[in-house]
């Protein structure tokens, strides 16, 4: 089989489409998205709004609102795929998405579900600054009734995001920065037509028997080079891309580190109260006894993300304290 | 009408904003500098009024794109410079950066990145002026499209019910990133707005720096004599589109060299000839004693220290607690 490349940006567009294209209850709506306001601030729904009309609309700056549009346009039983030009003005539409979107399920008995999804770009490592890059998935992690899913290649990324268009509770489907527009936006192979990838479920990436490494979205892409480097030096490394975040693949995770018996989580986000909390606390509740080693974790700095490349380099959390961080586990 | 030495500190302002802009510009395009830079080429015109009119001690809240705010209310260009550069001499030691510039020296309190934000943020900074009497106005500067944002009305309504000495500055150059004005404005100006919420609101031309001196003169006024919140709307435009090197594609390439050719710091530095308040070579000296101070504040940035990575660690708490 013959496969063509597909960037992360051509790869969301492709999920976009598909959902337009094959369920009538999709519909977008976000800031710049339409095309005559410059079909979105990245390109991704460039070309819907001709192709779809008014199922694909440009909302004013007003995150409340349009957050609050998908959950009424939810409960009324269509699919809203919103956008959310960057994750830190989820800030201002927090009350809908939390309060109301991951709780009337819920509070209404089962009543009304709310199948929205938002689409919302971040990630440090373009002097953005402490306003546009934090990785904010444990905020949402947190709160019962929503899913939060993000993508380390172009296939996983059309995959989970139609799985998350088409599920039924809200979903975050995250769009790091980097890999979508920045210089790490290497394109990855196209994945079939109509290729889904199911939420809840981690892909195992390497396999292997010595330490487990989890992570998800731009980290995965370095811990793979740093898995391959070890594996020369002869240490087999399972890792592992939880791909959806939260609710995570515990069963994977479990397995994995029961085999291994020693465990490592990565993420871009700062590490205190982070993810890489809740999975470890889940592999120490599950396999403590069995554990040859304290489970680590590797995140970013308890700091607002800084300005300056120097600082913002040492912010993020790279490649070296990967590294450092499988031999401290399996020394 | 504003009396000479303030139609001539005005120009001033103007052509240093221009010049920082445009040496902003070229730095990117040479590759010297590399990150993102919302232009305020178009929009000096507002800026120097309104730096003409704060008082020193006044409070200004400004947005990303408010290179010209905070020359006007006088930050020091080398500081500027410096934090534009991510080094530690910068005003935030390198941590904020462009779209974060506080400096409390001049007054600029708040730069926020978030649209909208600032707006409501200036109440509060009123508040404690009008508890403490002491005087001051709170201005917060931000775009025609973050007039879409809840915190916007929130913030007029609140000003009016605690009567607080906000001017609310608007400036409106016709987009917010890739979507026109008229596409998300249901009133035909936002000056109107403020009538909603009970206080005064007017549209001024902004490239017209006799109207928006007045137009910011009477509401600094206002606030300042205890009658409460302003709106002034300034229209605008913007040269170079949202970000440098954005293609503006979206845009009328019609409409934008109509607005070039309107350029009104060349048409307000005419008018300063032709009426007698500054003679061409006074103002070339202004030109150049403006390029003067900009190369001493690149050349400052240029050989400032970058951040100790210890930074990291600082000002996250008032005292430092482990990362
Ligand atoms: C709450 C929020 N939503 C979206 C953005 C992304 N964004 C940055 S600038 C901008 C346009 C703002 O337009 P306007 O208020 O007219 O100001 P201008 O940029 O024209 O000065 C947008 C949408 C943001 N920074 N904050
Ligand atoms: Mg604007």
């Amino acid at each position: 089989m013959t496969t063509r490349p597909m960037t992360f940006v051509q790869a969301s567009a492709a999920a976009l489409e598909e959902a337009l294209a094959i369920d009538p209850t999709v519909v977008m709506f976000g800031e710049d998205m339409a095309d005559d306001t410059g079909g979105g601030v990245f390109g991704v729904s460039a070309g819907l709004s001709t192709k779809y009309g008014d199922r694909v609309r440009s909302t004013p700056i007003s995150e409340q609102a349009i957050m609050g549009a998908a959950v009424g346009a939810a409960v009324a039983g269509l699919r809203p795929v919103v956008e959310i030009m960057l994750m830190n003005f989820m800030g201002i539409a927090m009350d809908q998405f939390v309060n109301h979107a991951s709780k009337l399920r819920f509070m209404s008995g089962g009543q009304t579900p709310v199948p929205l999804t938002v689409r919302t770009a971040t990630g440090a490592g373009f002097q953005q600054a402490a306003q546009h890059s934090d990785m904010l998935e444990a905020w949402f992690g947190h709160v019962a009734g929503c899913k939060v899913v993000t993508a380390s290649n172009p296939a996983d990324a059309k995959g989970l995001l139609l799985s998350c268009i088409f599920d039924d509770d809200p979903c975050i489907f995250i769009e790091n920065t980097l890999l979508y527009f920045g210089p790490g936006a290497v394109p990855g192979e196209a994945p079939p037509p109509g290729h889904r990838v199911p939420l809840g479920k981690a892909n195992v990436v390497r396999e292997g028997s010595d330490v487990t490494v989890v992570s998800y979205g731009r980290q995965v892409i370095d811990a793979i080079t740093v898995v391959d480097r070890l594996a020369e030096e002869g240490l087999s490394v399972e890792l592992i891309d939880l791909r959806t975040i939260m609710p995570f693949d515990e069963r994977t995770v479990l397995e994995s580190v029961a085999k291994t018996k020693r465990a490592v989580v990565v993420h871009e986000a700062v590490k205190r109260c982070g993810v890489g909390a809740e999975v470890s606390s889940r592999i120490h509740e599950e396999l403590f006894g069995e554990l040859a080693k304290p489970v680590l974790r590797v995140g970013a700095r308890t700091s607002p993300v800084p300005y300056s490349a120097v600082l913002e380099q040492a912010y993020l959390p790279q490649a070296p304290q990967i590294e450092a961080a499988i031999r401290a586990v399996t020394a | 009408m504003p009396d000479r030495p303030t139609l001539r500190r005005m120009y001033e302002l103007m052509t240093t904003i221009k010049q920082c802009d445009e040496r902003f510009r070229s730095m990117i395009a040479a590759g010297e500098i590399g990150f993102l830079h919302f232009p305020v080429r178009g929009q000096e015109v507002v800026a120097a009024a309104l730096g003409v009119t704060l008082r020193h001690d006044d409070y200004l809240v400004t947005n990303y794109r408010g290179m010209h705010d905070s020359i006007a209310k006088g930050v020091s260009l080398g500081e500027l410079w410096a934090e534009y550069l991510g080094k530690a001499t910068g005003t935030c030691k390198g941590k904020g950066g462009p779209m974060h510039i506080t400096d409390r020296k001049s007054g600029v309190m708040v730069t926020t990145g978030v649209v909208g934000s600032g707006t409501v943020i200036a109440n509060g900074l009123a508040y404690a002026s009008q508890l403490r009497q002491d005087g001051r106005v709170t201005a917060v500067t931000f775009g025609d499209g973050a007039t879409s944002i809840g915190a916007f009305h929130e913030a007029l309504n609140l000003a009016k019910t605690w009567n607080l000495p906000v001017v609310f500055l608007c400036q409106n150059n016709l987009y917010a990133e890739k979507t026109a004005y008229s596409k998300f404005q249901t009133t035909p100006t936002i000056g109107e707005r403020a009538s909603a919420y009970g206080l005064p609101g007017v549209t001024v031309d902004g490239n017209d720096a006799l109207a928006i001196h007045d137009a910011l003169q009477t509401a600094v006024e206002h606030a300042r004599s205890g009658r409460g919140p302003y709106l002034v709307e300034a229209m605008t435009y913007r040269f170079f589109g949202h970000y440098f090197g954005d293609p503006m594609t979206y845009q009328s390439a019609t409409e934008r060299e109509a607005a070039i050719a309107a350029d009104p710091v060349p048409r307000y530095r005419q008018w300063l000839i032709q009426l007698g308040h500054a003679t061409e070579g006074e103002l070339v000296a202004m030109d150049d004693a403006a390029k003067l101070l900009i190369d001493d504040a690149v050349e400052f940035a240029l050989n400032s220290p970058d951040p100790d990575l210890a930074e990291l660690d600082l000002d996250v708490y008032a005292a430092e607690v482990a990362a």
